[in-house]
């Protein structure tokens, strides 16, 4: 499956993102069905780590599965290092939701048919040395001749990660990795999650829909508002910076309570009446509010900065 | 330590023991000779099962003693040859079982890549899905007059026969052991930019193999049953034929042995792909 993507022609390499989702939409059945979401752009920088949270039905895994190259969008385009996608990449791995690991593969099997799917020119030995690199990353030495049936849940998930860390892609994506793990898996997962992401400065965008796992982990958050019709709502911008964010001392950093505030705040009535919130409002699906309440909390009043610059199609808006 | 009162496998065992010496005593007693009438007896008959038995102080059927002498002689000397209506059971089992790996392997050859074909399109599955549910409940049987026809061999087309009868299960499991691989292994494969034969190999077949392998099991299992009827039809050679001719020889013990040798040989093809399927299959 070579790249098909076509350069896109007039466009400068410095305006996008690493990732620049434009316009997408997606509907199931025929054109006439409504849309289970539609008009969504966002970017992600490189380096770095975007959450996507929003109720489930949303369509967040199909956005994910669009950008993993799994699914057509039935409007729009991805464009990543400025060429539209077309069908999956090796630039972009993907760790799914039930780790979709080969369960006839041992640990090592598994992450070497990656290694092996990356550089096919590769013996054996140099397959093996690369793919056992990943699995001390991930903390899973002694474990390479075991099957997955024979690990534990949060010892899967690992070798996913370890699979999709393995052929160095250009970002990740992450479906929910850890929603089947519990709370103790999920913790630990996260942390290593987080020094990878530091030691890598990996591209990262994954969804999820833990508010604490976002904070955790993410620069920014895209919110999702419910489906169908569902649309970007904001972007958060987490202020908290990398280094002050530790999952067991997450909660007495100043800014934590308003961020978390406000994402819970926009899951439970937000992301239903969003669309009364901005009737009469202006809402531009292109250009969506940055908003940063972990600043509102350090240093009131709430500075709610707009994405690049106002525009004047707000007023006309009001005065209909 | 288990006790033998408490250990199932040796209470099963001697339970098998119990019913096994149960059927060779109850058949002891029904093959004892009784005192005879000493009633007239047509001479044809007398000729054909013996004197003791056209009497009636002894029946046709052999007693458990006749047939435990008559395994031993053919188990003895089970690859003689004394002309071509007499050799040894072994050679006949060799000639039955020859022509059933012959058959399902040629079956496999066929199954396993068409099944893969019809598993992977669902235009292929839905087109030749009629034709696959009219053939198969065809008895294989069936197909042996258009076989001599037009093949014109009558070894040729035993092996036919069963090339026939084996195909259909293994064709059904793989089309279906393919069509129903998981689609998140699929998607691995499509993230990781594999090729569609490396994912063919690498992927949807060890998926799709313990599927595939039961397929096998239960077309051999068929392959057996068909080859003993096949055979007395097409004579010659083999172990189906050789109980159509012990049938003719009036000789009960003889057919006896035959039936066990046939129980344990499928016995032995079935455990053997039971143990390959074993091996391919993956927990999840």
């Amino acid at each position: 499956m070579a790249h098909q993507a076509r350069d896109l022609p007039g466009v400068g390499r410095l305006e996008r993102p690493l990732i620049s989702v434009e316009g997408l939409a997606r509907r199931f059945g025929d054109s006439a069905q409504p849309a289970v979401f539609e008009n969504i752009w966002f970017g992600v920088d490189r380096g770095e780590f975007v959450c996507l949270i929003g109720h489930s039905g949303c369509g967040k895994t199909t956005i994910l599965n669009v950008l993993a190259g799994l699914d057509q969008p039935s409007e729009g385009a991805v464009i990543v290092d400025n060429r539209e996608i077309d069908g999956p990449s090796l630039d972009r791995a993907v760790i799914f939701q039930g780790h979709a690991l080969l369960p006839w593969l041992s640990v090592m099997g598994n992450i070497a048919f990656a290694v092996a799917s990356r550089w096919p020119a590769w013996d054996r030995a140099r397959v093996q040395g690369h793919a056992r690199r990943f699995i001390d990353l991930v903390g899973l030495q002694g474990a390479e001749i075991k099957k997955p049936s024979q690990l534990s849940g949060g010892m899967k998930q690992r070798v996913g990660i370890a699979r999709a860390l393995s052929i160095e892609p250009k970002m990740l994506l992450m479906d929910e990795p850890f929603s089947a793990l519990d709370a103790l898996t999920r913790g630990m997962l996260q942390d290593e999650v987080l020094r990878i992401c530091a030691a890598t400065r990996q591209t990262v965008f994954m969804i999820t829909h833990d508010v604490d796992e976002a904070i955790l982990l993410a620069d920014r958050i895209v919110l999702m508002t419910n489906g169908p019709g569902a649309k970007i709502a904001e972007i958060v911008v987490n202020t908290m910076p990398r280094n002050e964010r530790h999952r067991n001392d997450l909660h007495r950093h100043p800014q934590y309570y308003a961020i978390r505030n406000h994402l819970v705040e926009f899951l439970v009535n937000r992301s239903r009446a969003f669309d009364q919130e901005i009737a009469g409002a202006g809402y531009d699906p292109r250009r969506v509010k940055l908003v940063k309440p972990g600043l509102a909390a350090v240093n009131p009043p709430a500075e709610i900065v707009p994405f690049r610059h106002t525009y004047l199609k707000t007023e006309d808006g009001r005065q209909q | 330590m288990p006790s033998v009162r408490n250990s199932l496998g040796l209470r099963a065992a001697a339970l098998s023991l119990l019913i096994f010496v149960g059927i060779v005593a109850v058949w002891q007693v029904a093959t004892m000779p009784t005192a005879g009438s000493g009633a007239a007896m047509d001479p044809e008959y007398a000729k054909l099962v013996g004197a003791a038995a056209a009497g009636g102080s002894k029946s046709a059927m052999p007693t458990p003693a006749d047939i435990g002498a008559t395994i031993f002689k053919h188990l003895s000397d089970p690859f003689y040859v004394r002309g071509s209506n007499d050799k040894g059971i072994g050679i006949q089992l060799a000639y039955s079982l020859g022509r059933v790996l012959l058959g399902f392997a040629l079956a496999a050859l066929v199954a396993v890549p068409f099944g893969f074909l019809i598993g992977m399109s669902p235009l292929v599955y839905r087109a030749l899905d009629p034709f696959i549910q009219i053939l198969k409940p065809v008895s294989p049987l069936a197909w042996m007059p258009l076989a001599l026809y037009t093949i014109k061999d009558s070894a040729i087309s035993s092996i036919f026969v069963i090339f026939i009868c084996s195909i259909w299960p293994m064709l059904i499991n793989t089309a279906f052991g393919v069509a129903s691989v998981r689609r998140e292994w699929l998607n691995v494969a499509r993230t990781l930019e594999v090729g569609p034969l490396r994912t063919a190999f690498r992927v949807i077949l060890p998926a799709a193999a313990p599927t595939i392998m039961t397929g096998m099991r239960i077309s051999i299992g068929i392959a057996w049953l068909v080859i003993v009827a096949a055979e007395m039809l097409v004579g010659g050679t083999g172990i189906g034929y050789f109980v159509w001719n012990e049938w003719n020889n009036l000789s009960i013990a003889n057919i006896v042995t035959a039936i066990l040798l046939i129980g344990l040989v499928g016995l032995l093809l079935d455990q053997g792909l039971a143990w390959l399927t074993k091996l391919v299959t993956y927990p999840e």
